[in-house]
């Protein structure tokens, strides 16, 4: 992030008791340190989201703690666990459903790309075929610590997007799509198997 | 000179119309300036746990579950109202007690049409 203001002049301001912000500022803090999660859990992995969300490893510290059961009130999505290719649909309509901004944290080897279940039929290789990630935990399951940083990524993230100018927060950008086509069940796989637009897989070079 | 008393309604009125109405300004300013908005079909669905909701929502219940109301009133509203009768029982006026006395008549006949309809046997 630009500083908009010269760090020496702000702590001079801040000794005097003076604190200058700017509206930028002033909005990521505000929405970083307030994330409400969508709830809601895949699998095993949903477990140690729980885990982490109660007393012991506490999300509440970092503002997360209002796991809401509503789309319509959430910020973050975290994909905890297997996404099978019946549920996939609903997942990409629950996003969609969310209102801007919004973010995804992808957790664990199953959400990312099938993890121990990508041989399977029935398991989708990866919630990034349909939806736009921001922050993946690999781990099966990640431990809480883990999603912890995950969330501490996010609220990096949340905190180096731009109010005006370019490049812009995604969520301020016109023509940035709110909502992605949701697949529909094919013969043999989900159709589209991924979504063009946004699923770019390496490629290998020998 | 003491204010007029009826002043303190128009400052609680000012306060009761700015506090909704300025954040709901301020979104608007924000979405005029900053965000735009995106809706889309799914977002303006309702929402049903990620899947297509089916059918109406003003659904209306069948009139047969007119017993199930007779038996809420006897068995649940009847004793809210007959401990305070039973408390005050001695101290009541000749009045008081007939038109109680009707209410429970009332309920009896409730009772009597439900259990002639069968609805207080059990079924295996
Ligand atoms: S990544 Fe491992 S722990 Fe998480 S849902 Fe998959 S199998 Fe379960």
């Amino acid at each position: 992030m630009a500083p908009q203001i010269d760090e020496g002049l702000r702590s001079e301001l801040q000794k005097q008791g003076i604190w200058v912000t700017s509206m930028q500022e002033l909005y990521n803090w505000g929405r970083k340190n307030s994330i409400w999660p969508l709830q809601f859990g895949l699998a095993c992995c949903a477990i140690e989201m729980i885990a982490t969300a109660a007393s012991r490893y506490d999300l509440a510290r970092f503002g997360g703690e209002v796991f809401r059961p509503s789309p319509r009130q959430a910020d973050l999505m975290i994909v905890a666990g297997t996404v099978t290719k019946k549920m996939a649909p609903q997942i990409v309509r629950l996003y969609n459903q969310m209102p801007d901004p919004k973010y995804v944290i992808s957790m664990g080897a199953c959400a990312i790309s099938g993890g121990p279940f990508k041989q399977g039929y029935n398991v989708l290789k990866g919630i990034d075929r349909y939806i736009p990630v921001d922050v993946y935990i690999s781990g099966c399951p990640p431990r809480p610590e883990a999603l912890l940083h995950a969330f501490m990524e996010l609220q990096r993230k949340i905190d180096g997007q731009r109010l005006t100018g370019t490049p812009k927060a995604d969520h301020l950008e016109a023509t940035h799509p709110s909502e992605f086509p949701v697949p529909e069940f094919g013969a043999h796989d989900l159709q589209p198997p991924a979504n063009p637009a946004l699923f770019h897989p390496p490629e290998i070079h020998r | 000179m003491a204010p007029d008393p009826y002043f303190f309604l128009i400052i609680f009125c000012g306060v009761a119309l700015t506090f909704p109405v300025m954040p709901l300004a301020l979104a608007w300013l924000w979405r005029r300036f900053f965000q735009p908005p995106k809706p889309g079909p799914a977002k303006n669905a309702t929402y049903e746990c990620g899947v297509e909701s089916l059918g109406e929502a003003q659904i209306q219940f069948h009139a047969q579950f007119y017993l199930y109301a007779i038996i809420f009133l006897i068995f649940d509203v009847e004793s809210i109202f007959l401990v305070p009768f039973a408390v005050a029982f001695t101290g009541l006026p000749f009045g008081a007690f007939v038109a109680i006395l009707i209410f429970l008549l009332l309920l009896l006949e409730g009772l009597v049409w439900a259990w002639g309809k069968g609805c207080l046997n059990w079924t295996k």
